[in-house]
């Protein structure tokens, strides 16, 4: 068998470390190159990992239950109290809304209202942070025959987390509202001024652009609007509040730092899907 | 049969099982790191976990590449990278570029450092994270053609640095005992 000598070797060893540098580089090139063999490696790394993160979920899941229930247990009286205060205040809030509810349906009858199509939707549970250090993200495990598409949107119990940016086989990314990338179109739920969440990969993404003449209240309720066929109206996204800066900013509804389970919701909207190249087919819908 | 088995000479016998142990024991660095990097992102319910492979990474490729060159050689740190990329969606090549900038400075300063405690490689270990935090960061705005805001590069080197004694004081212990290829 051939061996090189010893300088030999020791020159092949001195050449590698340059050598990967040089990899690296092209990987870079590569990178900014073709992003779709990227985005296919990646969804495929994540579809080999899931079920590990799946299989570990349940005993971490119940490992973080046990500590927060035990840390739980000193503050009970007061979480009690205030719990009691609450549920008596949202007694009376179901009293109002279940009247509203009532007089609502009985306007929709008499206008004969045509009632929006009902939305279908399936749940799936949150495998990973799939963010990173600069992005805001989650990583879902689905089924293996699952139909989810890019730019369905994910909903928790309390309001928007985000929209599907990438799909593979058994995972889906959720881009979530609060990452820098985040472009929602949103209304100001009382004055109805249209406005744009931008995320700032902080917790309380930005208020920008509204409408002139509505300034943006303190705890003003708002919601998505159905501007550019994104998504579907009145979805509640979240609460405004001002910043030290005095800049509007907006408390989401949705528990973000804490998802565990999301709906994805086929509002079956077209409009204003990420871009793709043209004639791609599109992973997990074969 | 194997060729030590048929040619007379001192040597111990080298049974599969003892050279699977030698493999193992070869292999040991980039495993563990490989395995430790996807455990990262394993539903902890950490708060800001996904701030974790990127140091776990860094770790792993600093603490072999000063203590067991041999082991964490340049194409294994180009794969942790690349692994690193994909899984916690950098743009491709800021992972196999940072860590092989740790690998190079590491391998400058074996010579001084291998033979110092522990007390003096964390402090120069901190110093190497800052700027490699640093360094992923410009990376990462020039790629993606935006400034991103500091806040998460300095969470980054401060975890880095708090994150070592955990990482590296394991990964001491393994180096002395079940990953060191004299004692198979």
């Amino acid at each position: 068998m051939f061996r090189p000598s010893l300088q030999a070797r020791h020159a092949l060893a001195r050449l590698t470390l340059p050598a990967m540098f040089v990899v690296a580089f092209g990987l870079m090139l590569v990178g900014k190159v073709d992003t779709v063999v990227v985005e296919r490696a990646r969804t495929a790394i994540h579809d080999a990992s899931a079920p590990v993160y799946l299989a570990l979920a349940e005993p971490l899941g119940s490992i973080n239950k046990t500590i927060a229930e035990i840390s739980g247990l000193w503050g009970m009286r007061e979480e009690n109290t205030r719990l009691r205060e609450e549920n008596e205040q949202l007694r009376r809030w179901q009293g109002i809304a279940l009247t509203l509810d009532a007089e609502n349906r009985r306007l929709k009858s008499a206008l004969r209202w045509i009632p929006d199509p009902e939305a279908s939707y399936v749940t799936a549970r949150v495998v990973a942070d799939a963010g990173g250090v600069y992005a805001k993200a989650v990583l879902l495990s689905v089924g293996p025959k699952h139909a989810l598409r890019k730019g369905q949107i994910a909903l928790d119990e309390r309001g928007l987390v985000g929209r599907i940016t990438e799909v593979g086989s058994r995972t889906a990314r959720v881009l979530l509202i609060t990452d820098m990338n985040s472009r929602v179109p949103v209304i100001l739920e009382t004055s109805r001024a249209r406005a744009i969440m931008a995320g700032t990969n902080g917790p309380w993404p930005r208020l920008l652009y509204w409408t002139e003449g509505s300034i943006p209240k303190e705890g003003e309720r708002v919601v998505t609007s159905a501007e550019a066929n994104a998504f579907p109206a009145n979805l509640a996204v979240g609460t405004i509040r001002y910043n030290a800066a005095g800049i509007p900013e907006i408390e989401p509804d949705a528990q973000l730092r804490a998802i565990d389970i999301v709906r994805i919701f086929d509002y079956g909207l077209g409009g204003f899907a990420p871009p793709e190249t043209p004639g791609r087919p599109t992973p997990g819908r074969r | 049969m194997a060729l030590s088995d048929r040619t007379p000479g001192i040597r111990p016998r080298q049974s599969i099982g003892r050279r699977l142990d030698i493999a193992w024991r070869h292999a040991f660095p980039g495993v563990t790191s490989l395995v430790a990097m996807m455990l990262s992102l394993a539903p902890f319910g950490l708060w800001r976990q996904s701030a974790l492979p990127p140091v776990v990474a860094l770790t792993c490729v600093w603490f072999w590449s000063l203590f067991r060159p041999e082991a964490m050689a340049p194409p294994v740190v180009l794969a942790l990278g690349l692994l690193l990329d994909l899984l916690a969606f950098l743009p491709l090549g800021v992972g196999p570029l940072t860590l092989l900038t740790t690998h190079g400075v590491a391998q400058r300063l074996r010579g001084t450092l291998a033979r110092q405690g522990f007390a003096v490689v964390w402090p120069i270990f901190i110093a190497v994270a800052c700027a490699i935090a640093a360094m992923n960061w410009a990376l990462v705005s020039l790629l993606n053609f935006r400034l991103y805001p500091a806040g998460p590069v300095l969470f980054q080197a401060g975890l880095a640095a708090a994150l070592y004694p955990v990482v590296a004081i394991p990964l001491m212990l393994a180096h002395r005992s079940i990953a060191d290829p004299e004692r198979a």
